[in-house]
């Protein structure tokens, strides 16, 4: 008896093993890392005192603290975005679509995983520049004269970023919407609703753990992408992560930079917290159910 | 007893591929500074060296090798101005043995800049390889008055123009407005004014400008398909397009190009140094800095390095450069600690600007 659960302990041990050491080696001891450069400050070269300086110094530049609120405010917009645009064809494809079909649905959706972030913004570029695609196709048409720049804008970038995250809305989506049962929409009907009231009181409810996170998935996604907003975005728009890679790399303000990226894990953690609040949810449940 | 016989042959078979590759030379340098080429002569030569090269740029070596204290790398390419600072405060470089480098064949003006620069304590940080500028750029037939920073925010061309949001147009703006800006890295307070005056002015100047531009590639692009017809610029990737375009000139600007010089620099824990040697010794040869320039477009630091250029990259630098640009070339000052953190803050205050 004794050997069996000992058996069972170790197994359950060498199970957890490899996702222990991941999650303490490359989760949560660099973001202590982190944590701790954070609150070292330089006073001169090659020599450092502990203390808040950093925050402090965050505080105090409006610069600094409007770029994280326009990153957060844009990343809200580009996952509800998401959620609108990715809310359709999740349901589509869970409900609507043929058994055969949703397969074959399932890897167009997938396929632009299989190209990095990087061509897929040189996509975009090689499309919306003023001497590209869709200008020149503008042009051609006669519809305008000269060559419109739809590059180097907000715009694009949210457009950008919207296509590179609504596959991790979708997925999510799709596997919740799958499991929910046919009989409820039809007896939805039977009781005399319409499309809009079984889409509110049925649909969306049902939906609420996988909406929830596909939500946070892609909110984080945004939140923390660099290369999207970097190649599309213009001469006005920064992005937190552009902000810490320039502490980082071009000041070598180490101790800033790390400070930023506490503060957009904290920041962004909020906001997630904020949103599983105000819809409902936890963690546990929305994990559980997508 | 199989087993072990296999067993033993690949240990064998491990111990000889091991001395047969006695040395790896890792190389930490610029895209286009080792060509594959260069390096399979190099190979050729010491059949005992492995070469193993990481691109990179100034601000990335300084970051990597801050992160490990100098180690990962063997020999790394800095620019001359970017050493002294970055080993005062991190301690990354080793100081190098010039007795094992030929110098007879380096241009002295160069090696005498790059010693002043980056002679820390009565030791040598680094030498010179190649060296080059940075000015405007532009397309003659449809703007042929570009001559001087300050016209890239001209009105005419509004849209039309851009730059790349880091410290070198800072610099070229100041010298544009009549400051010396490397004459005020010894007074901070007053670089500081100069800086302020730099910002208010290239914010001034953000409508003029399309997009700031990030990388050799994206400048290309916008330059070559005619949505900008001038930019600051380095003078190689000016030279590139001049050989497609060449209508697409290098202009160094009336107040002076600014130049900079790459060196050779030893990680402060090198494990290749006589490999590293070899190396510096082999690329400054006459022969193979004409495949090295043909591959980075910029000259390197011997003596008569401008008819090592190929063909076209010497037509090139005669349509941008007179004798008098030559002498007006203004070389990068040593930045000295806390200035890379005053001009970062101006830099960001320009990008978060508001335009239209």
């Amino acid at each position: 008896m004794r050997s069996q659960r000992d058996i069972r302990r170790l197994s359950l041990f060498l199970l957890l093993a490899p996702f222990a050491l991941w999650i303490v080696l490359l989760v949560a001891l660099p973001q202590l890392g982190m944590l701790f450069l954070s609150l070292r400050e330089k006073i001169a070269p090659r020599v450092y005192e502990y203390g808040f300086a950093n925050y402090v110094s965050f505080a105090g530049e409006p610069i600094y603290w409007n770029t994280l609120l326009r990153t957060a405010t844009m990343s809200l917009l580009v996952t509800a975005l998401a959620l609108v645009i990715g809310f359709p064809v999740a349901y589509y494809i869970a409900k609507i679509a043929g058994r055969r079909s949703r397969g074959a649905l399932f890897l167009l959706i997938l396929i632009p995983l299989w190209v990095s972030d990087l061509i897929r913004a040189f996509g975009w570029i090689l499309l919306l520049r003023e001497t590209g695609v869709v200008s020149s196709l503008l042009q051609w048409s006669g519809l305008v004269s000269g060559g419109i720049e739809f590059l180097y804008t907000d715009a694009t970038v949210v457009v950008g970023l919207v296509y590179t995250v609504i596959l991790f809305m979708i997925v999510p989506l799709v596997s919740t919407l799958d499991g929910m049962d046919e009989a409820m929409i039809e007896a939805g009907y039977n009781l005399g609703g319409n499309g809009f009231t079984v889409l509110r009181r049925i649909i969306i409810p049902y939906a609420m753990p996988g909406i929830v996170s596909g939500c946070i998935v892609t909110f984080m996604l945004t939140a923390g992408s660099y290369l999207t907003p970097i190649l599309l975005g213009g001469k006005n728009s920064s992005w937190f992560t552009a902000q810490i890679y320039d502490q980082f790399i071009t000041r070598y303000n180490w101790e800033a930079g790390a400070t930023f990226g506490v503060l957009l894990l904290a920041f962004t953690s909020v906001v997630v917290w904020i949103g599983l609040k105000l819809s409902g949810q936890s963690l546990s449940t929305t994990v559980a159910r997508s | 007893m199989r087993l072990k016989a296999t067993l033993v042959g690949a240990l064998a078979a491990m111990l000889m591929a091991g001395t047969a590759q006695a040395e790896t030379l890792r190389l930490l340098t610029w895209g286009g500074y080792a060509p594959e080429e260069v390096i399979r002569l190099f190979e050729e030569k010491y059949p005992d060296i492995n070469v193993e090269v990481t691109l990179s740029n100034n601000e990335e070596m300084i970051a990597k090798l801050r992160a490990t204290g100098g180690a990962g790398y063997d020999l790394a390419q800095p620019s001359h101005d970017r050493i002294y600072a970055a080993q005062y405060e991190y301690n990354i470089y080793k100081p190098l043995d010039l007795s094992k480098i030929d110098l007879s064949n380096v241009e002295p003006k160069l090696l005498a800049g790059v010693k002043e620069n980056t002679t820390i304590e009565g030791q040598v940080y680094a030498v010179p390889h190649q060296w080059g500028t940075s000015g405007l750029m532009t397309d003659i037939t449809k703007a042929p008055d570009i001559k001087s920073w300050g016209d890239l925010c001209d009105p005419k061309y509004k849209g039309k123009t851009s730059m790349r949001l880091r410290r070198t147009i800072l610099l070229g703006t100041a010298f544009a407005m009549g400051e010396d800006p490397f004459s005020a890295y010894s007074d901070l307070a007053k670089y500081q004014q100069i800086l302020d005056k730099v910002a208010d002015k290239l914010i001034a100047c953000k409508d003029n400008i399309k997009a700031y531009w990030k990388g050799g590639d994206d400048l290309s692009a916008m330059m070559l398909s005619g949505e900008i017809v001038a930019s600051e610029t380095w003078d190689s990737t000016a030279f590139k397009l001049y050989s497609q375009n060449p209508n697409i000139r290098f202009v160094p600007p009336e107040t002076g190009a600014l130049a900079w010089i790459d060196t050779f620099a030893m990680p402060r824990k090198a494990q290749a140094d006589a490999a590293a040697y070899k190396w510096i010794n082999f690329v400054l040869q006459p022969d193979i800095v004409k495949l090295m320039s043909a591959s980075t477009g910029a000259m390197a630091s011997i003596k008569g390095a401008q008819e090592l250029l190929p063909a076209d990259k010497q037509e090139a630098v005669k349509a941008a450069f007179t004798a008098e640009d030559i002498d007006n070339l203004k070389f990068f000052a040593n930045i000295p600690p806390g200035v890379e953190d005053m001009e970062g803050k101006t830099l960001e205050k320009i990008q978060a600007a508001t335009s239209n």
